[in-house]
């Protein structure tokens, strides 16, 4: 328990649609460790945000159902005063798109003396605004004294995420959520994002949400992987274990869909059917086996649920146990022709 | 000879300032650019943000004005063309980034993919039903979509209405920009697949223009890396990737993540030398302004943009 | 930004010009001219005509335009053949009761209007929000002229609160304590009345401007920072929206304009609407055509001003 920074049990969030509550995370369970990189992969609307902003509480109109404990204490029923002393503090989000994500009209160094100003309200201006700079020098900003007295449009997205990440790290949290956070960027900014967020996750011996849907990002980044897919956990494991050994169909047809970049391939694998819609999510059986057809219908469970099927390795539902690609099938019945999925 | 030739393209835009909202510079967003695909290949364009790679793209089709430089399509100069020849524009057609805004969602699809059949063949009413209906088999959607409107498809199969649209005038040049960018891993496969079925079936060119370097290896035969208006290096795909010379692709392709967890140490390692070797010898790759030399040739298929040695 | 209102100032001289010109042959489009309201209509014709070729009637339009225009640069706009005075000298006074009459409306439009619309936009969709949206449908359904008789008949001549005609009582001192305050009694009913009815807009707008910023994604930010809702609210909603509304500033003068028309009518508040509508019944060419390039020239300032508040408050126009 003391190296267990983060805890979920059996979370539940739902929004309302036409007075009809609709889960987007649905029984998900998870645990984040000091100085542990988590990265959750998933496909939009596989809830992997909704998870996030539900540690957060950002929500606007949702109901949160189970628990999360933090640092030991549930932090589900908290009333959002008290919820108010830990976001920002010990527990910091960064997004997607840092120019939506920064106010336009406040300067930088304005923006990031707010969030120490919240949480340490006994510093001098003098000291928030020393702080603001020793900030913007450990993400790496050249001239933090110019950049502080800078707006947001003034700077270049790889900038501008770091202006976010001065802001998340600034009263040192134990818990760091990135959302998507190089998706807007370019390759050579990602890299140097990721690798800045690593740094201080050392530095200051931090836990990492990582959601990303970029499987390349989780091979660099993660310690452990939980892969989503329509609310739900379906796998997780190290990140080793699930590069090299994936075992849930979706974690596999997920992985042989993306362009490898030492082989080349000629054909891409394709899921057949699309990401059904929140209002129109399977609750029952299996979530994954209406794309997967082929494989039978008594290989899933009726109630799957997430199972440690090797150490620390966990899979949700037994349709792994048998399941295959069709084009492997394909090849080995007729041979060496082409498959057109 | 190449289906399409770009010899020295500069696409300029003013900036606009002062008082009276004059002219004081100018963005060199596409500054001497030149290369040129073969029939059947597929050509990629990469570049991050601001490379001037979509601006390319559009002064091809005619979308941006060309400021200087010759664009050569099947023999004839399309920057030349006095009345905009019709016959020649339309077999160059475009796929566009995001497939929720590029369609009008007020048109049916059968709008969609009717509407160049419409402004360049003079078809009958049932000769143009069929033609959709074909199209949109072709790309794979149930012939009974044709009336629906764009808001009930997913991502993907917008993506393929867009294609129907750029195919419907049996085009010889596709540019795709980005096209699959904006769709999720597992529908970027599909629409990935997909182009490569089409273009065997209809001996379709491509131009590819995207910034991720994993798709452009997975589709491209030939790539050229643009930084800042201007081309860096340009080969073949191992030339590319198994050989690159100039040190800004080699912090391009460095910087891609790998999927094997276990190559994470190596590859951290990698990008630490070539990010000192990019700091050290920076200014052997670039010009006083940062910006890349012309392009000098090192092998028969292998461009790399140097200074002219003395 | 010193550049972008410069810039803006520029524009705004030809639009001022093209004004002026097209002021000026609407008034050549009227019926009659400068000489025809002034002397006895049973005069020789041809008399007449030697007048008008004396006064420059029948030089060609464009000679016409530039006497005009030159005259009314040096502050000769015309006689007035009802009141036999220069127009300048009538106008003159008439503005400051426009004026006065115009800032106090505005001063109500925006004490109405902030508090409703904060409150509105950030409780949305409930019941106060509903009454409050109620109210604005209400006042962008009913017209002007009759709302303020009906505030005139009841507050004016059924209760009596308040005086039901003029600017000011006959017979004060000018200057005196008394005679502001009268002034002051005489205008409020007007504006009142006027910013009832034309708040309503900047409710909507503040209202709209709030609910779109509360779902921007640095309000999450600020949230995820640990700030209290109140902060949330003040310190990164408000400014926002506000933003928008300083910039509508100088729009709502145009609004007004036209607003002044009819309260001053309704009214009989002797300022620039009254004036206006007196001439236009009475044919009072050089006054209407003065009056109206007058309010024109207004609405022109006033969106220059919006242009130039919001390059002032926004970043992202002040610095480029």
């Amino acid at each position: 328990m003391s190296n267990n920074l983060l805890e979920i049990k059996n979370l539940k969030t739902s929004f309302r649609i036409k007075d009809h509550y609709y889960a987007a995370v649905d029984d998900v369970s998870l645990s984040v460790n000091k100085n542990e990189t988590m990265a959750i992969v998933g496909e939009s609307g596989s809830g992997k945000s909704a998870l996030a902003f539900s540690i957060m509480r950002l929500h606007n109109r949702a109901k949160i159902e189970g628990n999360i404990y933090f640092n030991g204490q549930d932090i589900v029923p908290l009333p959002i005063a008290k919820l108010n002393k830990l976001r920002g503090n010990d527990m910091a989000m960064i997004f997607q798109d840092p120019l939506t994500a920064l106010n336009p009209l406040m300067t930088v160094g304005e923006q990031i003396g707010e969030a120490l100003l919240l949480h340490n309200k006994e510093l001098t201006k003098q000291e928030r605004q020393d702080q603001v700079i020793h900030l913007l020098k450990q993400v790496g900003i050249p001239r933090p004294e110019y950049t502080c007295e800078q707006y947001p449009h003034q700077l270049s997205g790889g900038m501008r995420q770091r202006v976010m990440i001065a802001i998340a790290i600034s009263n040192k949290p134990k818990l760091l959520i990135a959302d998507e956070p190089t998706t807007a960027l370019d390759v050579t900014i990602q890299a140097q994002i990721l690798r800045l967020i690593n740094d201080l996750k050392d530095k200051m011996d931090t836990g990492i949400i990582l959601i990303t849907h970029d499987l390349g990002v989780v091979a660099e980044m993660a310690d452990r992987v939980a892969v989503m897919y329509a609310g739900q956990v379906v796998e997780v494991a190290n990140v080793q274990t699930l590069f090299k050994k994936p075992l849930h169909p979706y974690t596999r047809s997920l992985l042989n869909s993306i362009p490898n970049t030492d082989q080349v391939n000629d054909k891409l694998h394709v899921i057949q059917g699309i990401v059904p819609s929140l209002q129109n999510l399977p609750r029952e059986g299996c979530r994954f086996a209406a794309r997967i057809p082929w494989v039978e219908r008594t290989a899933h469970e009726s109630d799957p649920k997430l199972r440690e099927v090797a150490p620390d390795h966990f899979v949700r539902c037994t349709c792994y146990q048998h399941f295959y690609f069709p084009e492997e099938r394909y090849k080995e019945v007729f041979g060496n022709g082409t498959f057109r999925s | 000879m190449a289906l399409l030739e770009v010899k020295d393209l500069k696409v300029h835009f003013p900036i606009r300032g002062g008082i009276l909202n004059r002219k004081i510079d100018e963005i060199k967003a596409v500054d001497g650019v030149s290369f040129s695909i073969e029939q059947g290949k597929t050509y990629g364009l990469v570049g991050e943000s601001g490379s001037g790679k979509t601006t390319t793209g559009r002064a091809i089709i005619g979308l941006n004005h060309v400021t200087s430089g010759n664009i050569r399509f099947s023999g004839v100069d399309l920057t030349n063309l006095k009345s905009n020849r019709r016959d020649i524009r339309k077999e160059i057609q475009m796929i566009f980034q995001d497939p929720y805004s590029s369609l009008n969602p007020k048109k049916s699809v059968f709008d969609i993919v009717a509407e160049p059949l419409r402004n360049f063949e003079r078809l009958s009413k049932v000769e143009e039903r069929k033609r959709v209906q074909e199209l949109l088999e072709h790309v794979g959607l149930s012939p009974e979509s044709i009336f629906k409107y764009p808001h009930q498809f997913s991502g993907g199969q917008r993506q393929r209405i867009g294609i129907a649209r750029a195919i419907a005038l049996k085009p010889k040049l596709i540019i795709a920009d980005e096209p699959v960018s904006a769709l999720d891993v597992s529908v970027q496969a599909q629409v990935l697949n997909f182009l490569k079925d089409i273009q065997k079936d209809l001996n379709l060119t491509y131009l590819f223009i995207s910034h991720d370097l994993g798709i452009v290896k997975h589709m491209c035969d030939e790539i050229g890396i643009m930084y800042k208006g201007r081309y860096v290096e340009e080969g073949s795909r191992d030339d590319i990737f198994y050989n690159p010379q100039h040190i800004y692709t080699k912090r391009l392709i460095a910087a891609i993540p790998d999927i094997d967890p276990f190559k994470r140490q190596k590859l951290q390692e990698w990008r630490d030398e070539v990010e000192k070797e990019y700091k050290k010898h920076y200014d052997d790759y670039f010009d006083h302004e940062g910006l890349a030399y012309g392009l000098r040739s090192i092998s028969n298929t292998h461009l790399v943009a140097l200074p002219q040695k003395g | 930004m010193w550049k972008f209102i410069v810039r803006r100032l520029l524009i705004t001289m030809p639009q001022i010009i093209l004004l002026s010109v097209l002021v000026f042959i609407m008034a050549q489009m009227m019926p009659g001219d400068a000489l025809s309201g002034l002397i006895d209509p049973n005069i020789d014709p041809a008399a007449m005509e030697e007048q008008r070729e004396k006064l420059g009637l029948n030089d060609p339009w464009y000679e016409q335009y530039a006497d005009w225009i030159t005259a009314a640069l040096q502050g000769d706009l015309g006689q007035s053949f009802r009141f036999k005075m220069p127009v300048e000298e009538l106008i003159s006074q008439r503005l400051v009761n426009t004026f006065w009459l115009s800032l106090v409306t505005l001063i109500f439009t925006y004490i109405i209007a902030i508090p409703l619309g904060i409150i509105s936009g950030r409780y949305n969709d409930t019941l106060r929000d509903q009454l409050i949206s109620g109210y604005t449908y209400i006042g962008f359904a009913t017209p002007l002229f009759i709302f303020a008789l009906v505030m005139l008949w009841l507050f004016g001549y059924t209760l009596g609160w308040f005086p039901t005609g003029g600017s000011v009582e006959p017979g004060l001192d000018p200057g005196s304590f008394a005679y502001i305050m009268s002034k002051f009694n005489h205008l409020l009913l007007p504006a009142i009345s006027m910013a009832l009815i034309t708040t309503v807009n900047t409710v909507q707008y503040l209202r709209s401007e709030i609910i779109d910023t509360k779902q921007k994604d640095f309000i999450i930010t600020a949230r995820a920072k640990g700030a209290p809702e109140s902060r949330v609210y003040n310190k990164h909603i408000l400014r926002n929206s506000l933003l928008p509304i300083a910039a509508y500033f100088g729009f709502e003068i145009t609004g007004l304009i036209g607003g002044t028309v009819f309260i001053e009518t309704i009214y009989s508040y002797p300022g620039m609407g009254l004036l206006f509508m007196e001439s236009v019944l009475q044919r009072d060419y050089s006054v209407v055509t003065s009056v109206v390039l007058l309010f024109g020239i207004a609405s022109v300032l006033g969106a220059l001003l919006s242009d130039i508040i919001l390059s002032l408050v926004d970043p992202r126009i002040r610095i480029k």
